[in-house]
């Protein structure tokens, strides 16, 4: 992809005004979808969905006008960082401070941490979680770049000793603010798991119907025809769910929540079977450095943890149902 | 189901024990703690077998004639149990004393019987088994190595792929087509090759979980003497079916971590409604993780049960590969999950358990295909052991040239 190319995705949401192209979400789907069927190597979700789309839902104009030409221009990078260890981050564990506009604290990992311009870093200010701009070059920021299972997006450690931190939001809402981020971000990140999926399902099928075993294609074999059925209708509730999630996203309809946790957890589910069976149906070969068939399998595992695991947005799914029904 | 030893076996327990205790300590004196794949670490499971086969523990169901144990299958189980809890453990000889030898027992003159049996016994001389090809997976009889008559010799042309530690082992056993004109089964035919000849040559495969411990072999012009042919020519494949009836058994032994270690873990974290471990749906895993093992272990008691007693085990050993490759795929991305985030990281240094749930994950996949994929071993259940019909066959009565291949 080329540079120029780049920065015309990079900006398909960003307003006119802030020099992007001011296009829907809709559109912003089907981009997402395609750089998950290419594995696309970038850090395009951290920087549009994350970044990009928290600052324009969030961010006050001098925010949104340091960050928004930048992106569009393909001139930044982004990352939320939020996870602080193993397990989820909570208002109880989370150690990362701000006091005086400066932050202090470990956020690890960070995907694409070590190559980002700008951070969203949760923080807790007072006592309760907020969300802050960090501008990455600042004295006080460094990264150390880590091992990832997808070594086609990175992963970083970010250590912040008295960094200049500018709040996103209100105060005492970072959790809420954060959320609100990962509901647009699920929706778009259940497209790139949608295309990984499909991908998985095309691979498999087509290396099936070359493959002959006892003098026939393993295509027509009972056993590889139900397993390449079963990840079609994995794959297929998991696009109807997205694209009841994109219109969601697209309006920014009360729905979203529940919406992006059904396109998350049913695209994770989808990804995660065609990844691992598509290996299962091109045998040896699958298990080999030199197929494909890992980077998806790699790949699905840093879509389903990169915004919370899917038992996350399982519960997430089912409060909302919850409360829905209460109502 | 027997749980407990009999006398005898409580003796021989106790026996094994005891000079396991003594030896271990030697070794471990000797050569201390060594990573895997080095020279050295060869050079000290080489050892360690030598100490096992001057004690009467080396292949312990073989004649002492031959360097084994002259015992019987329920104290190879029972020394095989305590020297895994002794830690001293090696694979290397696994596939070779496991396999192929036996195979070169079966099949050979004595000549080559006293040349090979002992040096493999004594660790001196390690096997490996060349069947799998790129175009014979699943379907082994489908291998295409040639091996053409020429006086006395065989000149062989063709590739194997996935053998195990090749780049390491001094001798194998080699399965080749003699006679494309016959259908597949009929027109094979097995030798025992040097692997050390030049016209020999391993390249590692890169796999998926990062490591090298496979090889592909590829064969120009190797001349071996029709004296290395073991069986008649034609009748490879039924040489072939005595060296893999061990295989499944052999790689269906568990590794990766278990429900212990996935509890462990839980305990350590929170999930979205509090402790990882107070998390249902979690509970309800790892109580199937549980009883799948537990199923698994005391498969493996009835079947030393039978052994014990004389008996030939039942088919119910054949669900042990497929349990076992599956839960690690599934307890192993549970784990990772559950990490949330953090689960991404795979540096030992950082990730839980010294990333062992990150490692499974990448391995989960190869064992669920390696020694037998999950649909050719529930096809063996099915066919073998429900004696269900099986799939219509297109290549048994064709001749291999003529059978439909794609290339």
């Amino acid at each position: 992809m080329g540079r120029r190319r780049r920065a015309g995705l990079a900006g398909a949401c960003i307003p006119e005004e802030y020099n992007g192209l001011g296009l829907g979400r809709v559109e912003l789907c089907a981009i997402a979808e395609e750089l998950g069927r290419a594995v696309a190597p970038i850090p395009f979700a951290s920087t549009v969905y994350m970044l990009a789309e928290g600052v324009m839902a969030f961010g006050s104009e001098a925010q949104k006008s340091a960050v928004l030409p930048r992106v569009a221009a393909g001139e930044m990078i982004g990352c939320l960082a939020t996870s602080e260890g193993p397990g989820v981050v909570t208002a109880s564990n989370l150690a990362c401070r701000v006091e005086g506009g400066k932050l202090t604290g470990v956020k690890i990992p960070v995907t694409d941490g070590d190559v980002a311009d700008m951070a969203l870093v949760l923080a807790a200010e007072g006592g309760k979680p907020g969300l802050f701009l960090v501008d990455l070059k600042s004295s006080g920021v460094s990264r150390e770049t880590l091992k990832s299972l997808d070594p086609t997006r990175s992963v970083a450690k970010l250590t912040f000793e008295g960094v200049t931190a500018e709040r996103v939001g209100e105060a005492g809402q970072g959790l809420e603010i954060v959320q609100s981020i990962l509901d647009r971000a699920a929706v778009l990140l259940a497209f790139e798991q949608l295309g990984g999926a499909d991908k998985c399902l095309e691979m498999a099928k087509d290396y099936a119907l070359g493959r002959y075993a006892f003098g026939r294609v393993i295509a027509g074999y009972q056993a590889i025809k139900h397993k390449l059925a079963d990840m079609y209708v994995k794959n297929e509730v998991a696009r109807s769910n997205a694209y009841y999630g994109a219109w969601a996203l697209n309006v920014d309809a009360p729905e979203l929540p529940i919406a992006a946790s059904a396109a998350r957890i049913a695209a994770s589910d989808a990804y995660w079977f065609a990844s691992k069976e598509s290996i299962q149906v091109h045998g040896g070969m699958g298990f080999t450095w030199d197929v494909d068939c890992h980077l998806y399998y790699r790949r699905s595992r840093q879509l389903s943890l990169v915004a919370g695991a899917p038992r996350v947005w399982k519960e997430r799914l089912v409060s909302q149902l919850e409360q829905k029904n209460a109502a | 189901m027997d749980f407990n030893d009999s006398p005898e076996e409580a003796a021989y327990r106790e026996k094994a024990r005891a000079w396991l205790v003594e030896n271990a300590a030697a070794h471990r004196a000797q050569f201390g703690d060594l990573k895997p794949n080095t020279d050295e670490h060869m050079a000290a499971a080489k050892s360690w077998q030598a100490r096992k086969a001057a004690g009467g523990y080396a292949c312990i169901t073989w004649p002492a004639a031959v360097g084994g144990g002259g015992g019987t299958p329920i104290q190879s189980v029972i020394f095989g149990q305590e020297e895994t809890k002794a830690g001293v453990g090696y694979g290397y000889f696994t596939i070779g004393l496991g396999m192929c030898v036996p195979t070169v027992m079966a099949f050979s003159n004595n000549e080559t019987k006293q040349r090979f049996v002992s040096p493999a016994v004594k660790g001196e001389e390690i096997w490996c088994q060349l069947f799998s090809e790129p175009a014979g997976g699943s379907d082994v009889a489908a291998l295409r190595t040639r091996a053409i008559k020429d006086g006395d010799e065989w000149v062989i042309n063709g590739q194997k792929v996935w053998t195990t530690g090749a780049h390491y082992c001094d001798y194998g056993i080699l399965l080749v087509r003699t006679d494309p004109d016959v259908p597949k089964h009929k027109g094979l035919t097995m030798f025992w090759i040097d692997m050390r000849d030049a016209a020999v040559e391993c390249r590692p495969i890169h796999q998926m979980s990062g490591g090298r411990e496979f090889n592909e072999v590829y064969f120009t012009d190797l001349r071996v003497k029709d004296s290395q042919r073991l069986g008649e020519v034609g009748e490879g494949w039924k040489v072939a079916l005595v060296t893999l009836m061990n295989e499944r058994l052999a790689v269906g032994g568990s590794s990766g971590p278990s429900y212990r270690e996935i509890m462990g873990l839980a305990r350590e974290l929170t999930g979205p409604t509090g402790p990882a471990i107070k998390d249902n749906a979690f509970r309800e895993k790892l109580a199937d993780w549980y009883v799948q093992s537990e199923g698994l272990k005391f498969t493996r008691f009835r079947t030393m049960t039978a052994l014990s007693r004389g008996q030939t085990p039942g088919p119910e050993s054949s669900i042990g590969k497929i349990i076992a490759a599956n839960q690690m795929q599934d307890l192993a991305n549970t784990a990772v999950e559950m990490e949330d985030q953090y689960g991404i990281l795979v540096d030992p240094d950082q990730a839980p358990a010294e990333a062992a749930f990150q490692q499974s994950l990448m391995w989960a996949p190869g064992l669920r295909i390696a020694g037998g994929t999950d649909e050719i071993l529930k096809n063996i259940i099915a066919e073998r052991v429900l004696g269900l019909p099986g799939d219509v066959r297109v290549d048994k009565d064709v001749a291999f040239k003529d059978m439909p291949t794609g290339r």
